[in-house]
């Protein structure tokens, strides 16, 4: 049976836990190179060459900080002038109302913060954050992810039994340990 | 480990040798959640907390009497608060310096002493955004900077600096809490992790928002973090530049020039590495961080404080030489008033504080001397408070109408606002201590691997 979390993947499957990165990442290699396709890495801090090997790539967050930065920068600066010009008007010795290069810093700043607040948000929403409980956290030893193991889950595939597979691709000791995630 | 190092080799070390990312998260982790709280604390607690105290005196008793319990008057009518609030702001953008522009440098200095930098920024933060809202005679009307729909039909003048001013310190004070947090939460989560009594795990893992370390995790962190760096950095240049700004949009002589905007970025980077010097020397062994805090960190930083030091003193000799290169006869007097009259023991005082004490970090040996770096360090952050209270006092006292001109005395309660923001800042350090892992936990982890795989350090 599959079970679909919030975090997108059905979390029955396995646990492979390794001590260092590299042999974590010699693994996954193996492990994609054998068509597992529905892998994670939970490691205490980012290790280069998962994201390649995950196919993991921040696409969208780039771009909706340009465009959060684009709107905040024509809203300040909308803003300004429709204050400054259209709703209340000062004349003062004739100098033009529309004067922008003394609304350019505060449009700026106002970019920086809706970047800010927009990068934020979108971060969390990329991220399912805040999500105080997952069900991943009641693998064993999975509080050795934020500290000094490098954790790699396993999917269950339907109908397969990679039971045999696994204990080749993944040879226990040396550091590696392999447990059941219930669902 | 020696005071003196032999080799260049054990000078450029970032991490002792036998530090290992295990002993890291352990030790960095359990100063928060295992070790009992030393004395040291509670009495650097007690005190601060007593000075804020004085703090909550001061601004109570001006709210309820009104700005003329200071010392200010016609013309002088900036005086200690926006001195103060100059200096706090500067000091600020110190640390942010450190954690996100040294972040896009790829410094491998910056790991260990970013968390410290940046929790000295929020909190600095919070004392330079205190600061204008008291100083306003009317404080309770200070929402009437916001744009905001009033039955008035008003709006703020968004062509004064003072108004671009009060944009940037609030993008400023949003910007450093996030870039705080967000470069936090992966510590966080190791702390939930390790937790063992009930309040923590549950506080820990509030604050840690659910952080799991997947792949998903770290790559959408990892982008995050660096637009966050990107933008930080070019930010904290354009606050100070607007502070300075501030000055120099007025026509007051000594504050209308043009070198203003990077003149106070100078000054703040000067007073930010030093504030970060005085904290990182005596926390690198309070906290026993010597294996992550080495040599090569307080060199950087000393390195940095000389640099920011020549900086600002080009800056000084300019300050001097415009006025007599362009002829104007009222900035001719402010400056003469200023190395002659009533104000020359302050304006040498800032000169010898921060342009002359500080060129003894040219020698190695005296840079390398925490007690000696310390105090040019606490003689630069004084020194920087006396600047900002030489250019608002020192221009307004002599400016264009003679018969308006003034010499400000500081009253009692001036002093305790400045005293008490102290408490301010250092109550809400003091917490952050015992709260918040002081080294960032995961940034040392992957650094460690770095230095690991180039092969020994």
């Amino acid at each position: 049976m599959t079970v679909r979390r919030g975090t997108g993947h059905s979390l029955r499957g396995r646990l492979a836990a390794f001590d260092s990165p590299d042999a974590m990442l010699e693994s996954l290699r193996r492990l994609r190179q054998a068509g597992f396709s529905r892998l994670e890495v939970y490691s205490p801090y980012a290790v280069e060459g998962v994201d390649e090997l995950l196919g993991r790539k921040a696409r969208a967050l780039p771009l909706i900080v340009v465009a959060a930065g684009v709107l905040g920068a024509v809203g300040g600066f909308f803003l300004q002038y429709w204050g400054m010009v259209v709703s209340y008007p000062l004349n003062i010795g004739g100098r033009p109302l529309n004067s922008w290069p003394a609304f350019a810093t505060s449009t700026f700043e106002l970019a920086a913060l809706t970047i800010l607040l927009a990068g934020f948000l979108a971060f969390c929403k990329f991220c399912r954050l805040p999500r105080l409980y997952d069900p991943i956290f009641d693998a064993a030893g999975f509080e050795q992810a934020s500290q000094d193991r490098f954790l790699i889950w396993i999917a269950e595939r339907e109908g397969r039994e990679d039971g045999e597979l696994l204990q080749r691709l993944l040879p226990n000791g040396e550091g590696v340990r392999i447990d059941e995630v219930p669902a | 480990m020696s005071a003196s190092p032999g080799t260049e080799r054990d000078r450029k070390r970032v991490v002792e040798p036998g530090v290992t990312a295990r002993s890291v998260t352990a030790h960095v982790s359990d100063l928060v959640l295992e070790r009992r709280t030393p004395l040291w604390w509670w009495v650097g607690f007690g005190l601060s907390f007593g000075l804020f105290g004085l703090f909550l005196v001061a601004v109570g008793w001006l709210f309820i009497r009104g700005v003329g319990i200071w010392g200010i008057d016609w013309p002088i009518a900036w005086g200690f608060a926006i001195a103060n609030y100059v200096w706090w702001v500067g000091m600020a953008s110190g640390g942010t310096l450190i954690s996100a522009l040294f972040f896009l440098t790829r410094s491998d200095w910056r790991s260990a002493t970013s968390r410290i930098a940046e929790t000295m920024t929020v909190f600095c933060v919070a004392c330079a955004g205190i600061m204008p809202v008291i100083h306003l005679g009317r404080w309770w009307y200070f929402y009437w900077l916001f744009p905001y729909p009033n039955t008035m039909a008003l709006w703020p003048q968004f062509r004064s600096p003072l108004h671009w001013d009060f944009v940037a310190i609030l993008v400023y004070v949003a910007g450093s809490l996030l870039f705080w947090y967000v470069g936090l939460l992966p510590d966080l989560a190791t702390l939930r992790d390790r937790a063992r009594r009930r309040w923590q795990r549950v506080l820990y893992g509030l604050l840690a928002l659910g952080w799991q370390g997947s792949s998903q995790h770290w790559c959408q962190f990892r982008m995050l973090y660096g637009l966050f760096a990107a933008l930080m950095a070019p930010l904290v240049c354009s606050i100070h530049s607007i502070v300075g700004l501030d000055f120099a949009g007025g026509l007051t002589p000594g504050w209308h020039e043009t070198q203003f905007p990077p003149y106070f970025v100078f000054g703040a980077a000067l007073s930010g590495f030093a504030v970060v010097l005085m904290l990182v020397i005596p926390l690198r062994r309070a906290l026993e961080l010597t294996g992550v805090i080495t040599l090569r960190h307080i060199d950087v930083l000393a390195r940095l404080m000389l640099t920011a030091s020549l900086l600002l003193s080009y800056c000084y000799l300019i300050e001097v030489f415009m006025p007599f290169y362009r002829g104007e006869q009222r900035e001719i007097t402010v400056v003469t008033s200023l190395l002659t009259g009533y104000y020359a023991p302050w304006y040498w005082a800032k000169i010898v504080l921060n342009g002359v004490l500080p060129q003894i970090l040219w020698v190695r040996v005296l840079r390398l001397n925490r007690p000696l770096l310390f105090l040019v360090a606490l003689g630069v952050v004084v020194g920087m408070w006396i600047e900002r209270y030489v250019i608002v006092v020192g221009s307004l006292h002599r400016n264009h109408s003679e018969s308006s001109w003034f010499v400000f005395v500081p009253t009692v309660w001036d002093w305790a606002t400045l005293a008490g923001s102290v408490g301010l800042f250092l109550t809400g350090f003091f917490l952050a201590l015992r709260f918040i892992p002081m080294v960032s936990m995961f940034e040392l982890r992957e650094l460690l691997h770095k230095k690991k795989a180039e092969g020994g350090r």
